[in-house]
């Protein structure tokens, strides 16, 4: 059995907290931004990616079906996926920011550290371009890689998802991986900030 | 333990830490309000909209800094945005007063004269935006507040003197693809503003909100609804997902009181997506300025297929024409056509048309209406690969043109020998997701054969109608222009990071300075204690980057352009 962090399963910890920064906050002004930026972690449908999250299709005829090993095909392109938590099966859809792409390359095509966030050579990154923040939603089939058509950034998804051309900062968040009951499953959550960095 | 005292502390600091768009610095003792007279006659010391004034003709009445001494132009001080991409808004001055926007939404106000930051306003934008254009193109003035667009679609209002927010007014949703980057136009008490997100299926409208309350006063469609004129020209629920955005501040005819707004392309880009002539798309259209009702139109060209979106507004000029003098409206178009409009109080005429660029979609233009036809082979269609010329950034893209009664010239920022290979594809529309309706990866820019240059400054005649004078550049030329009665032609606008003045009359390069980055902002001059400045943001970006990004794709070159943005102030120096 696996549990996440921020599932519904620890909701009371999560709303322990919460009440006490309402209490505290409600008292100050300003405290309806701060509501803002606490919107991500008390609704559920916009958590990002935990541990033991599965994955199901984001868009297209088999949207919110979720995803097995065999429906990524083998060499890309890539598929736009949502997390799922499997207990209370909510799909984290209520942000963009939650997008992952996943794609399927022979293990040994693969960097090594890419190798060791892999689960049979399938690799997870979040589809958000870290220049400025639209979807990377492209791919280059013959060269294997992921563009972003707003500026042309373009990620090696077999490296890290490391910068190859175009006004990219740096990589795409990671998300490690692992196979279980035969589903594309979450090992963590993302490594690397998601998205673009405000200057 | 920590007691409720300390958290209590702790949450106010993490609260002010917290607050959207965050003022800090001195302030501003002595601020002259703006009106609608000083709006319509602006002072020459000053620079009051987007354009200088509401006719749109970029051009500074002071001439002090001349083609006979603007070698000893050099910079006076300068001061870091500290933002990357592309920086496009103009230097807007108030009586010593200067404000500008930058990418992600910041304003600053500074000491026109010594550069001193009188405040500085930072929007916190949503983490979750998508900025597919970041960029802002400047602020609006009236009264004694600023008003500027955001990218998560709010219009707000700050005072003048402290930068304080005054009012916050939420526009439309950005996570449906709606935000605004053009500067706000002011026009009796009245502060108007169009949509972005025409890449997204928006459907695109200019509004209009009351300058003290921030209320609605106004809002038109550029895609009519059911019922309204026009709406017929879009099939089935097209209408809904259409675009037709308004990328650039419109212009304004106070003795007509009109205002007139050039409007983008469709979504999807192939035409055969939504058959028909898909009215107010790629035209320009007057709207009343109090009531934004529509009061004239002329559709440039219909069923837009090239993403060619004609969205900056046509320069209000008077030209003789057969033995008199007409109102007209001048659009050098993305379509890479050089337009001439008669406006009146009830109608917009066609006058004449004719190519600035290279063009071979237009098979034929009506003598009287300016109606194209097309060259079907190369219109863009759903699975159907096309090359066609210009690109789809246009003979012009959003980069204003100028126009010097001195001269009697306008002036174009103009890119020619570009053309463009699309390939139509069926897309679902989805809200906030690019609704392109083309094969992403299989875009590709093409240089015409032969091609030994791209980028160009061209004169033309308003008398005549005819090209005066061209200087070509080497690479693309993304440079604003501004014009000055010193008889002078300032813009950057290329990747060498130069900012340059050539001779209005004859085209002759007469000056340059090497910023920091690319120039795609736009040139304005002021006026301070009877000395005349050149101002301009040096900020590489949005555009400007893709197209060398897909001219390197093309050549097989890897041009590095620095990101990062300077505002550059000149003067002249002995």
């Amino acid at each position: 059995m696996e549990h996440k962090d921020n599932s519904d399963a620890g909701f009371p910890r999560c709303f322990a907290r919460r009440t006490v920064l309402q209490v505290v906050l409600g008292l100050v002004p300003g405290w309806p931004l701060l509501k803002g930026a606490m919107a991500q972690e008390s609704v559920p449908h916009q958590i990002r990616p935990q541990a033991g999250d599965r994955f199901v299709f984001a868009t297209g005829e088999r949207k919110g079906n979720l995803i097995a090993p065999a429906d990524l095909p083998s060499g890309g392109p890539p598929v736009t996926a949502y997390p799922m938590d499997p207990h209370s099966r909510i799909v984290g859809d209520g942000s963009r920011l939650n997008q992952v792409l996943l794609i399927h390359f022979e293990p040994e095509a693969l960097a090594e550290d890419t190798r060791v966030r892999a689960a049979a050579g399938i690799v997870a990154y979040s589809a958000i371009c870290t220049h400025a923040g639209c979807d990377v939603a492209d791919w280059k089939d013959q060269a294997k890689t992921l563009i972003c058509f707003c500026h042309y950034a373009e990620f090696d998804p077999k490296d890290g998802a490391r910068v190859l051309d175009g006004p990219a900062p740096r990589r795409l968040a990671a998300l490690p991986l692992k196979v279980a009951d035969g589903f594309v499953t979450a090992a963590g959550g993302f490594i690397g900030r998601v998205g673009f960095q405000p200057g | 333990m920590i007691s409720a005292k300390t958290l209590l502390a702790f949450a106010a600091v993490v609260c002010i830490g917290l607050m959207p768009g965050v003022s800090a610095a001195q302030g501003i003792a002595n601020y002259s309000p703006v009106t609608d007279q000083r709006l319509q006659k602006p002072e020459p010391h000053n620079w009051l909209m987007y354009r200088g004034t509401y006719d749109g003709w970029g051009y500074s009445p002071l001439d002090k800094i001349s083609a006979a001494n603007v070698k000893k132009l050099a910079p006076v001080w300068s001061l870091s945005t500290g933002v990357i991409e592309g920086h496009q808004a103009p230097p807007i001055v108030n009586d010593g007063v200067m404000f500008i926007t930058t990418p992600q939404n910041q304003v600053f106000a500074l000491d026109a004269k010594i550069g001193d930051l009188m405040w500085r306003h930072k929007r916190e934008l949503p983490d979750d935006i998508i900025l597919s254009h970041p960029t802002n193109r400047g602020v609006g003035l009236y009264d004694d507040k600023v008003y500027f667009g955001t990218l998560d679609c709010h219009l707000v209002a700050l005072d003048a003197k402290t930068g304080q927010v005054i009012w916050d007014k939420t526009v439309d949703d950005y996570k449906k693809g709606y935000y605004i980057t053009l500067a706000p136009l002011v026009a009796r008490g009245k502060i108007i503003v169009g949509m972005s997100g025409g890449e997204y299926g928006i459907r695109g409208y200019i509004a209009a909100f009351d300058a003290k309350t921030g209320e609605e006063v106004w809002k038109t469609y550029t895609i009519p609804g059911p019922g309204e004129p026009g709406h017929e020209t879009w099939p089935g629920d097209t209408w809904k997902t259409g675009a037709v955005s308004v990328w650039i501040t419109g212009h304004y005819d106070p003795q007509f009181n009109l205002t007139y707004w050039g409007t983008g392309n469709t979504a999807p880009w192939p035409g055969d997506a939504h058959p028909g002539d898909n009215l107010y798309a790629t035209s320009v259209i007057a709207l009343d300025a109090d009531t934004g009702k529509l009061k004239g139109y002329h559709q440039y060209h219909w069923n837009d297929s090239w993403d060619w979106d004609e969205v900056s507004a046509p320069i209000l000029i008077d030209v003789p024409r057969d033995g008199r003098t007409i109102k007209a409206l001048v659009h050098p178009a993305r379509s890479g056509y050089l337009w001439l409009l008669e406006r009146t109080a009830e109608a917009i005429k066609f006058v004449e048309g004719k190519p600035y660029v290279k063009q071979d979609v237009f098979a034929s233009i009506d003598p009287t209406t300016g109606r194209p036809t097309y060259d079907e082979d190369r219109k863009v269609g759903l699975n159907k690969a096309v090359t066609f010329c210009p690109s789809l950034w246009g003979g012009k893209d959003w980069t204003p043109a100028a126009y010097s009664p001195q001269t009697g010239y306008l002036y174009i920022p103009a890119n020619e020998n570009l053309c463009s290979y699309l390939v139509g594809k069926e897309t679902p529309y989805e809200p906030g997701k690019l609704f392109l309706g083309i094969d992403r990866t299989a875009t590709k820019l093409l240089m015409a054969e032969g091609a030994k240059h791209i980028g160009e400054l061209q004169a033309w005649d308003m008398k005549t109608f005819q090209k005066v004078w061209t200087h070509q550049f080497k690479w693309m030329n993304w440079g604003p222009v501004l014009t000055t009665a010193g008889g002078l032609v300032f813009l950057g606008g290329t990747n060498d990071r130069y900012f340059r003045a050539f001779d209005a009359k004859t085209g002759t390069p007469l000056w340059e300075y090497r910023t920091n980055s690319g120039i795609t902002a736009v040139p304005t001059s002021y006026a301070v204690d009877g000395v005349q400045y050149i101002a301009v943001q040096s900020g590489w970006g949005v555009d400007a980057q893709k197209m060398q990004a897909r001219l390197d794709t093309l050549l097989g070159t890897s041009t590095i352009v620095p990101q990062g943005g300077v505002l550059w102030v000149f003067a002249l120096r002995d």
